[in-house]
């Protein structure tokens, strides 16, 4: 039978509150980042023209069609050597995983933009709107309604996805949780330790983000 | 006529793909002038009436609205999207299904034309909007969200909205048609209030009691052309076109108008 022991975890609490903070951290960075890669990614889509519509899709196929964990990888050791750029662990791994999350930002950011009746722009034009500010003035504020759903799935998916920067030795939870669980002889503390720690941030967040989806609900 | 007309439609073409929506329109609206265009669905009236503030491009012909010309066809180069938000600005239209703005509240749907396009101060625009539906008789629905209204009050919104933007000429599209039987008459009470104050208007609709009162001027469109044209009263009583008395037996003619039954 095995004697479960987490008291042995405090000694190493340094290393893990480190470790959160470097993975909430680079989540930030990734988030915005990735939202920043899907709004070009979505708009690029929806262009009047072939080119940036054919690059942009590209760009999101590419990305969504293959693993996070080989892109990361690829961008670490790969891109240096096709590219002639150095990258730190850091630099890659919040590159990769930008782009990897932008790719699905993309598709739901395109998702609820077509989703707004079309009724609704031609009303800004027939007003006298050119298509940007019918874009910011009506569609997009419906349009980020229906999308906060899927963007916060998204998103919690992005701060999960963190984890496998640990592979190219970023110090994030997980990697740090690996420094303690291989000095303590104790993986099983160690990780049921880090699941509780990402359900600790994630839970309060999604039952946050439920609140304010009533709230934005307003008026429809 | 074409000295003095507010719109000028000459030799107008239009084809979705393969199927020709419009073939060679003219329509002429006098200054002040109110046109109906009633026709069967899919005859182009609603197209034709697009293409009147350019929502859709015409494949050839002229539009002129005021003094702002398009030509469109061979050679003809597209007008840019600032000349075009500038052009239609001009003009305002009423939609079938209202399109009022869902997130903003009345108040604030009439107020966004002048806020936003005209860059008119807050303060101004809120009180151009309220005088606005004052006239529509909603004053005291500016601060609902359109979701809580009835669809009479929102074809008055959406009137208001237009009328926001002081325009020169009012294109209708079916307003009415999208609206229970007992409310089409709040919203025709608020077009005749429109017309009996001068402003030129073109109105696609089915009610054809209301064009014989309201228009002075009359077309029938079907497969894309005009099959006849003239003073309203005249076309409806004593059509010319086998094709016009055909359509024109699936309706009451004469007779009073849906009443109007409330003002608020």
């Amino acid at each position: 039978m095995y004697q479960w022991d987490f008291g042995i975890l405090w000694s190493y609490r340094w290393l893990f509150l480190n470790g959160l903070g470097v993975t909430v951290g680079f989540t930030v960075v990734i988030v915005v980042c990735g939202l920043l890669f899907g709004l070009l990614g979505a708009f690029g889509t929806l262009s009047r023209f072939r080119a940036l519509r054919l690059l942009a899709l590209t760009f999101i196929e590419a990305f969504r069609c293959t693993p996070i964990l080989v892109q990361l990888i690829w961008f670490y050791y790969a891109l240096p050597i096709l590219a002639g750029v150095e990258m730190t662990p850091i630099t890659a791994s919040a590159l990769a995983l930008s782009l990897y999350g932008g790719s699905f930002y993309s598709e739901i950011i395109r998702g609820g933009i077509v989703s707004i009746d079309k009724g609704q722009s031609e009303a800004g034009a027939a007003l006298g709107m050119t298509p940007g500010q019918s874009m910011r003035r009506i569609v997009l504020p419906q349009a980020i309604k229906r999308m906060i759903p899927a963007l916060m799935n998204q998103s919690i998916i992005q701060f999960k996805n963190t984890s496998l920067v640990s592979v190219l030795a970023v110090p994030d939870l997980v990697y740090q949780s690996q420094v303690a669980a291989h000095d303590s002889y104790r993986p099983l503390e160690t990780y049921t330790a880090v699941a509780v720690a990402y359900a600790a941030i994630l839970i309060p967040l999604t039952i946050l983000v439920r609140r304010g989806e009533k709230r934005l609900a307003v008026g429809e | 006529m074409s000295e003095t007309s507010k719109i000028e439609i000459r030799s107008l073409r239009k084809s979705f793909g393969s199927n020709e929506v419009l073939k060679n329109i003219n329509l002429d609206v006098a200054k002040g002038g109110v046109v109906a265009l009633i026709g069967p669905s899919g005859s182009g009236k609603s197209t034709l009436l697009r293409c009147i503030n350019l929502l859709v491009t015409p494949d050839g012909g002229s539009v002129r609205v005021g003094d702002t010309r398009f030509q469109f066809g061979e050679g003809a180069k597209l007008p840019d999207v600032r000349t075009l938000a500038r052009f239609r600005a001009t003009t305002g239209m009423v939609f079938q299904h209202f399109n009022l703005f869902p997130h903003m509240t009345t108040l604030q749907n009439v107020m966004e034309g002048p806020v936003t396009v005209r860059r008119m101060a807050k303060a101004d625009a809120e009180k151009l909007a309220r005088a606005q539906l004052i006239k529509v008789g909603l004053a005291e629905k500016a601060d609902q969200y359109p979701a809580t209204l009835s669809g009479g009050q929102k074809q008055r919104v959406a009137i208001a909205r237009a009328l926001a933007m002081e325009p020169d000429v009012m294109l209708f599209d079916e307003a009415t048609s999208a609206l229970d039987p007992e409310l089409v008459g709040e919203v025709l009470a608020v077009i005749q209030q429109l017309a009996s104050e001068g402003m030129t208007m073109v109105i696609v609709t089915h009610e054809i009691a209301f064009a014989r009162e309201v228009a002075d001027r009359l077309i029938f469109m079907r497969d894309g052309i005009v099959v006849e044209e003239g003073p309203a009263r005249q076309v409806i009583d004593t059509p010319r076109e086998a094709a016009t008395r055909a359509f024109l037996s699936h309706f009451h003619r004469t007779g009073a108008l849906p009443p109007a039954t409330t003002a608020s």
